[in-house]
């Protein structure tokens, strides 16, 4: 049943402070950030900034883009581009919200789990 | 269509046989209206009987919130009258609702037993108010906000007076918490969400909204998750999980709708959220069509009122043998509370691919955002002035190619569509000389055109001269068109000033006044009055605006922790594998067998990979998970220790030599002073890292001569001297004062502080600072004027009576407690519960 679903259930929207983050660890995987927008969107990237592998779940979150904590570059929460002259590209994982629940693609979240 | 005839048949109408046999499963207004557009295109067709559960004729519901209100009347809201159903020869079943469909029969049976057969079944059950299944939400007094009675209840409730909660700060909750107040109440809204109508509203527009529903009397309580209702039988009161207890005599739960689809599903039609329909509202039955906000349409269910006119033309089309086909509708909100004006359609959601122009005028109370992808604009929000709301809206539904008209769409239609116009300086030059420029000091253009031809050749000369656009700024660019038009090719352009981000205009000295001046206290208020350009600033300027207020406003400050740079969100320094380094304070350097015997249990626990010793004489212990920093906080805080703020814009460390007490050239108690200094002035907030040294003699081993703030101890005192930074540009410090006593130095300490705190920009060490505005300039405030070092020696205590706290033990106590969780975790193929 779990094993089939297309989505898994990572619990309620207010868990994630508007303009926050929270850290989703896939064992044997990459972890994931999910993040808040002030408008209330929810979207997840992998937890690796492509300039240094910056924890972006630490960032600050503003517009729909957030900071990379250690050399302040923007990325994109959806397309996980790297914005402004910075170029590098961060995994975007599927997320979708469901009666107040967060939902996040299993194949999308479990890439590169062994 | 061949029914047998067994039908209960009080028409008058002649031979209804011949006619097909509609029966439309809704009395509101979904199904009214379709019988009106089926009437409209073909009157004979069908013999039409609609049944109803409430127990009286169709009115316009969306109306129930200025019946509440007492802006209308019941009478008022009535769409059709019992006359409309004899006319048309409608049978209305009104009080006796359907319970359930024999679609192989094909009849519909009702809650009195009647059975009536169809040909042709329209179902327009509408929606449902959705219920939080708390404790006590079914107590009497606690009512949803759906039809006419509970309209009546409410105002029984309200006639007593007393206190109202809503529940659900969105379009319907507002609406009744409106009414309920203007009936009396005292109304407290609970809204989950940190904004108010998230789904129609940004954060910005959220804000006004809301600072004007709580000076109309209101409270709204954001974020606010109800555990429980109180009360033995009546409803007393609501508590949350936070643990805070409202009173309560009323509670109107608003937290939204879901489509009313129990009967279609005991039928077996096609139900996902809502009963599914194709284009022409067919349900998975060909004979049974579906209407309103019970249907789900390309994935869509709809709760407002426009998607429903559209959804009922395509139905009559189709039932009138003329298909035209529904394709889903662009929805538009008005919030209906007489002097708010607020408007939101379509998607702002924003995006990489999207544009926001965003105008805000302070003075009048207006936000303006549209967002435009390519060359059509997706989203508009407009609050304060909604008159070009449905020239937006038309844009928006038309997929309007807007590029010829992009420079002057925020402006809206007036302005945009003047014709040859566009080219803001050509319209700017085509408004009379007595067009105001400067609504905030009353300047008209003739008056700024006379400042420019008297003399002023940039903008700050026009500010100075005749006042325009000195205040809130947003008729900078009108100002800077009239000089762009009237020195031609004399204009030397923009001014040189660097505006504190590229989300505003203004310098971070006008922000600064601005915050004093206008008593700003949010960051949301400071990105309205000053007019961002952005929705919610950005990286640099939110972690300023948070300062600035911290600063500014000590006591009524909200702390914003999406406004911290991590390290200060964290209070750890994060290091470049994602791990955190922790510092705790040693009192001026020095430290004690226990707390090193903490440091070394703590370092071992969680397993720290480095244990280093600082350049501000403290240990720092390297490698700590988020997840563990509240342990390891509290293991230090259990050896006497606080956090040493080693991540903050704020007093990093006070560093000292051993002095007098064992040093044979020491001249006074250095380590002692040192302590002092440290103790009143830990845990404070700066414009950037502040380090502070004492050295016991001219040796300086402390190294006071490159610190923020240094103290070199002579026989006969302190010199104190500020200014110093070891860091790429090696600065010496310069010499401010000298103390004859301890008590005189920590004065001057504490006012050179305070004097950086509220004066330099953010993220300016002290070096810049002092080179900028000059040693003369602060000996002046400092040394000088007494009265005016102990002022700000009294502001820098204040606010230290306010921000010197341990933020380590907070955080111990269990205070954001979701920043060191995880949300959850996934292991491949089983999911442990969320923390």
């Amino acid at each position: 049943m779990m094993v089939e679903a297309k989505w898994i259930d990572i619990g309620p929207v207010e868990q994630l402070p508007a303009l926050g983050a929270r850290t989703l660890p896939v064992q044997g995987g990459q972890e994931i950030a999910i993040f808040r927008t002030a408008t209330g969107s929810i979207h997840a990237l992998a937890n690796k900034c492509p300039h240094k592998d910056g924890p972006l779940s630490q960032g600050m979150v503003h517009d729909t883009s957030v900071t990379c904590p250690l050399h302040n570059w923007r990325i994109s929460l959806l397309t996980g581009e790297a914005l402004g002259e910075d170029k590098g590209c961060v995994p975007v994982i599927p997320v979708k919200v469901d009666a107040g629940r967060i939902y996040i693609e299993r194949v999308a979240a479990l890439a590169g789990v062994a | 269509m061949n029914a047998p005839v067994t039908i209960d048949d009080k028409q008058e109408h002649a031979s209804p046989h011949e006619r097909e046999r509609l029966v439309v499963i809704g009395n509101g207004m979904a199904g009214c209206r379709a019988v009106e557009e089926i009437l409209s295109r073909d009157a004979d067709r069908y013999a039409i009987t609609i049944f109803g559960a409430e127990p009286r004729v169709n009115y316009d519901r969306i109306m129930l919130s200025p019946v509440l209100a007492g802006d209308k009347s019941f009478e008022e809201i009535i769409i059709n009258d019992q006359s409309w159903y004899d006319d048309n020869g409608i049978e209305l079943v009104s009080g006796d609702a359907v319970i359930a469909i024999k679609r192989e029969a094909r009849e519909v049976v009702s809650a009195s037993g009647r059975v009536t057969p169809y040909d042709r079944l329209l179902i327009a059950t509408g929606s449902d108010p959705f219920i939080i299944p708390v404790p006590g939400h079914k107590l009497s007094g606690v009512i949803t906000f759906r039809d006419l009675d509970d309209v009546d209840k409410m105002l029984t409730a309200a006639e007593t007076g007393g206190h109202a909660v809503v529940i659900g700060g969105g379009l319907l909750g507002l609406e009744a918490a409106h009414g309920l107040s203007l009936r009396g109440m005292k109304v407290t809204v609970l809204h989950l969400m940190p904004t108010l109508m998230e789904r129609q509203l940004d954060e910005a527009a959220g804000f006004l909204l809301r600072s004007e529903l709580e000076r109309r009397g209101q409270t709204i309580i954001t974020q606010a998750d109800t555990a429980e209702i109180m009360g033995d039988s009546h409803v007393t009161g609501v508590k949350l999980k936070d643990g805070t207890e409202i009173d309560a005599d009323l509670v109107v739960m608003a937290v939204g709708i879901k489509p009313s689809v129990n009967l279609a599903k005991t039928a077996e039609l096609e139900v996902e959220r809502g009963i599914v329909v194709d284009d022409d509202m067919v349900t998975s039955d060909p004979a049974i069509l579906a209407v309103g906000e019970c249907v789900q349409h390309r994935g869509a269910c709809y709760g407002l009122v426009a998607p429903l006119w559209e959804m009922c033309r395509a139905l009559a089309d189709f039932m009138t043998s003329d298909p035209s086909g529904y394709v889903g509708s662009v929805t538009a909100t008005k919030l209906k509370v007489s002097g708010i004006n607020l408007f939101s359609a379509g998607d702002f959601s924003g995006g990489d691919d999207t544009e926001d122009i965003v105008m805000r005028d302070a003075s009048r109370g207006v936000y303006k955002r549209v967002v435009v992808k390519g060359d059509r604009l997706i989203g508009a929000v407009l609050y304060g002035d909604t008159a070009d709301g449905s020239w937006y809206f038309d844009l928006l539904k038309r997929q309007e190619d807007i590029s010829d008209i992009r420079e002057a769409l925020i402006f809206g239609q007036a302005f945009a569509s003047g014709g040859a116009t566009l080219d803001p300086d050509s319209a700017v030059a085509a408004l009379s000389l007595d067009a105001e420029i400067c609504g905030c000091n009353g300047v008209t253009k003739g008056q700024v055109v006379a400042c420019i031809d008297g003399g002023a050749n940039d903008l700050d000369s026009v500010r100075a001269g005749c006042k325009a656009s000195a205040s809130c700024g947003s008729c900078t660019g009108l100002v800077e068109s009239l000089l762009s038009i009237s020195l031609g090719e004399d204009y030397g352009g923009a001014r040189t000033v660097t505006p504190m981000c590229q989300c505003t205009s203004f310098t971070h000295e006008d922000v600064r006044r601005n915050i004093l001046e206008k008593e700003l206290k949010s960051i949301p208020q400071v990105m309205q009055e000053l007019h961002w350009t952005t929705p919610d600033g950005c990286a640099s300027c939110r972690p300023a605006l948070n300062y600035y207020l911290l600063c500014a406003w000590p006591t009524e400050h909200e702390e914003d922790p999406q406004s911290r740079f991590v390290n200060e969100r964290m209070h750890a320094n994060i290091q470049k594998d994602g791990t955190y380094s922790v510092v705790p304070r040693m009192w001026g350097g020095i430290t004690t067998p226990n707390e090193l015997r903490a440091i070394a249990d703590a370092a071992d626990k969680y397993e720290a990979r480095l244990v280093k010793v600082t350049g501000g004489q403290r240990l720092d212990i390297f490698g700590i998970k988020k997840e563990d920093l509240p342990s390891i906080w509290a293991d230090l805080n259990a050896a006497g220790m606080v956090s040493g703020h080693a991540y903050g814009k704020a007093l990093r460390t006070v560093k000292t030599c051993v002095g007098s007490e064992w040093c044979r050239f020491g001249t006074q108690d250095s380590t002692g002073l040192g302590i002092k200094a440290e103790q009143m002035t830990w845990g404070s907030w700066m414009p950037h890292k502040f380090k502070i040294a004492v050295s016991g003699c001219p040796r300086n081993c402390a190294e006071a001569s490159i610190k923020d703030l240094g103290i070199i101890c002579v026989d006969s005192g302190y010199e104190l001297s500020v200014g110093g930074n070891g860091g790429i540009h090696l600065r010496g410090t310069d010499f401010l004062c000298k103390a004859e006593t301890e008590e005189a130095a920590l004065e001057y300490i504490a006012a050179f502080v305070q004097l950086y705190r509220e004066e330099a920009r953010y993220l300016d060490r002290t070096a810049p600072w002092v080179e900028r505005v000059g040693m003369d300039y602060i000996k002046g405030r400092i040394v000088e004027d007494e009265p005016g070092r102990k002022a700000l020696q009294e502001r820098f205590l204040f606010a230290q009576s306010v921000h010197q706290k341990d933020p380590w033990a907070e955080r111990v106590a269990g205070a954001e407690s979701h920043l060191h969780k995880h949300i959850a975790e996934i292991r491949p193929f089983a999911i442990l519960e969320p923390a």
